[in-house]
């Protein structure tokens, strides 16, 4: 039982895990990690894929809005961009999928970048609209610019694009190791970005923007590479998507993915590394698990079927709504009030 | 020239129906600071109730749509009192957010009630063919003008004069000092809710009227937060003026250069414009002070 944390060198202090609970924890998860692919069938590896995938792009949009305070409608278009860049690039140019991935990330990031603009004057309900205009463009282009993309039509990748060094890159449990890796790298790198410089700098905008820019942050910079950085992992989520599927379309990125995603965020916890992935996770499990539950009951209710859907759309915007209403701080929140209730546990005060 | 003047027309009556759904956007951020996401499925609401009254049920008209309206204040009241009481005072995403949620909701209970399947709307709006010069314009959709015009001239009046209007434009402005002057701001909500809820359902049954019973109503829903925005969200005169703008550039760019590119320039100009005027055309610029 802990009573206490007592630093005595820096090192110590700037650890991410300070206590051996919380390290017993980590190696807990990276041992779960690592073991579930080889007892997991292929039904709960596609699930985990789908995970890692959303805790990517979820990490992403809450740089964006969770850690800078813009609020982005347009994180759908942008993954698209990730995804369609990729595939564009596998297909039109030969590039394999090692060249595609970064590729395509920096596309999304430039693109991200560009729309971003309007953030310098706009806030609030009007950058939101401002984002939301952002999808509808890209939407429009990749749907109608048919030379390109394919139009209406899907985008299926050519299958030697996912071959390195003569290994082909392909199957649930392969892109098992590829996302896992790229969701560690990215919960890395972002939770070390709110140590540096540029991260305390989006913090900083997020809380009050005028007096950010009044002790000398750029905010003009600032914001664009806010911007940058969360579609770059967004887009890195399109590319893995495009790569891992072998087929894209323009109705996986459409405006309902942007409020998907801004529902991770907000059930996980704004301003939380960790919550966005617990927020992936239960997106992607509530919605498994009602339609597993529903096709029980398919036998006994006949209309099933036909409800399933309008079953799964009502429990989405239920369970936003009780997020908000009775934990605005999200699953985040949750774990830590759980943690620190057994901390002192039996004895808390 | 015959087709501009088509054109015009056209875009101006689809201008007024967006500006008589904007209206209810307007209604509820000028009171509570709320851009209200479920606008187009308190639309849908309306339309399929006055479906489910008229032509369900087979009541006359006048009395389904004035059940229609008594439940969808009914339906106002309930979203302010369960939904948006407890986020009095939470950040902008959040209240985004649980509009977005509600309107996921709605969506989910109007098609678990009435089926995906497009209706038809019991015609009961006379919709035959009015001739305005060379133009050719039906007369449902020059009622929906006039039905516009006389609301947004009541709810300007309202705001300006009425005791209602002014204690929701005083709770717009700073909550804290309305509600130490004796104003009640629970009141005053579920008033601006009701109030918005049952104008959406009339605009719902006039874009059902056009469109048809079906989950297309709703998307006006988003067609038209480019004529609020344009327009600046607190302002009912930017409602008018957004919609004409964006009913005319929609019917122009649809009839010059191609039906799709018709949904995009409305966006793209709404960028443009808000780079230039950040609040609007005709929207409050706040002044922010650390």
């Amino acid at each position: 039982m802990e009573c206490g944390i007592f630093h005595t060198t820096y090192q110590q202090d700037m650890a991410f895990r300070h206590t051996w609970m919380e390290k017993a924890r980590l190696v807990l998860l990276l041992g779960f990690i690592i073991i579930f692919p080889f007892v997991a069938n292929r039904y709960w590896l596609t699930l985990a894929n789908q995970i890692g995938l959303a805790a990517i792009g979820a990490i992403g949009l809450n740089i964006l809005t969770g850690f800078t305070g813009q609020i982005s409608l347009g994180q759908g278009a942008f993954m698209a961009v990730g995804a369609y860049g990729a595939g564009i690039m596998a297909n039109r140019l030969g590039w394999p999928i090692w060249l595609t991935i970064p590729a395509a990330s920096l596309l999304t990031a430039g693109v991200g970048a560009i729309f971003g603009i309007p953030s310098l004057r706009l806030k609030g309900l009007y950058l939101a609209i401002a984002t939301l205009a952002a999808q509808q463009i890209i939407d429009w282009l990749i749907t109608h610019w048919t030379s390109l993309t394919g139009g209406v039509e899907a985008l299926v990748l050519r299958r030697e694009a996912n071959v390195v060094l003569g290994v082909a890159l392909r199957g649930d449990r392969t892109f098992y190791w590829i996302i896992m890796a790229f969701a560690a790298a990215t919960t890395l790198f972002t939770a070390n970005l709110f140590r540096t410089r540029v991260g305390r700098a989006f913090v900083a905008i997020r809380d009050q923007d005028i007096a950010a820019e009044v002790i000398g942050i750029n905010l003009f910079l600032y914001k664009l590479l806010a911007f940058a950085t969360s579609s770059f992992f967004v887009g890195l989520t399109g590319a893995l998507t495009a790569h891992y599927r072998g087929i894209i379309s323009w109705e996986r990125f459409t405006i309902e993915t942007s409020i998907l995603y801004l529902a991770m965020i907000i059930i996980g916890g704004l301003g939380s590394v960790s919550g966005s992935i617990y927020g992936a996770a239960f997106m992607v499990l509530v919605p498994a698990f009602i339609t597993n539950v529903g096709r029980q009951f398919q036998t006994t209710i006949p209309a099933m079927a036909q409800l399933l859907p309008f079953i799964q759309q009502g429990i989405f915007g239920i369970v936003i709504i009780f997020f908000l209403v009775i934990e605005p701080e999200g699953l985040a929140k949750i774990w830590r009030d759980i943690k620190s209730y057994f901390a002192l546990w039996p004895f808390s005060y | 020239m015959e087709k501009l003047v088509q054109l015009t027309v056209s875009g101006l009556t689809n201008g007024a129906i967006y500006a008589l759904v904007a209206l209810g956007f307007v209604l509820i951020y000028k009171s509570s600071d709320v851009l209200n996401f479920a606008q187009g499925e308190l639309l849908l609401f309306g339309a399929y109730l006055t479906f489910f009254f008229v032509a369900q049920q087979g009541l006359i008209w006048p009395l389904g749509v004035l059940l229609t309206l008594v439940v969808a204040v009914f339906i106002g009241v309930l979203i302010e009192r369960f939904v948006l009481r407890p986020l009095i005072g939470e950040p902008i995403i959040s209240m985004i957010m649980v509009t977005i949620g509600l309107s996921s909701l709605l969506k989910a209970i109007v098609n678990a009630i009435w089926g995906p399947v497009p209706r038809e709307f019991p015609p009961f709006i006379p919709s035959h063919e009015v001739y305005l010069g060379t133009a050719v314009v039906g007369m449902d959709r020059l009622l929906a003008i006039v039905i516009a015009l006389i609301l947004l001239g009541l709810f300007s009046l309202f705001f300006r004069y009425s005791r209602e209007g002014i204690a929701m434009r005083a709770i717009a402005d700073d909550q804290q000092a309305a509600l130490s002057m004796g104003i009640s701001v629970r009141r005053v909500f579920a008033v601006s809710w009701s109030i918005a809820a049952a104008t959406a359902a009339v605009g719902g049954v006039m874009v059902a009227n056009i469109v048809g019973v079906s989950g297309d109503v709703s998307g006006v829903g988003l067609r038209v937060f480019p004529v609020v925005i344009l327009g600046g969200l607190d302002s009912i005169p930017g409602a008018i003026l957004g919609g004409a703008i964006i009913g005319l550039l929609e019917a122009y760019t649809g009839g010059y250069i191609g039906q799709g590119l018709s949904q995009v320039i409305p966006f793209i100009v709404l960028v443009l414009i808000l780079m230039v005027r950040p609040y609007g055309l005709f929207g409050q610029e706040i002044i922010e002070r650390v």
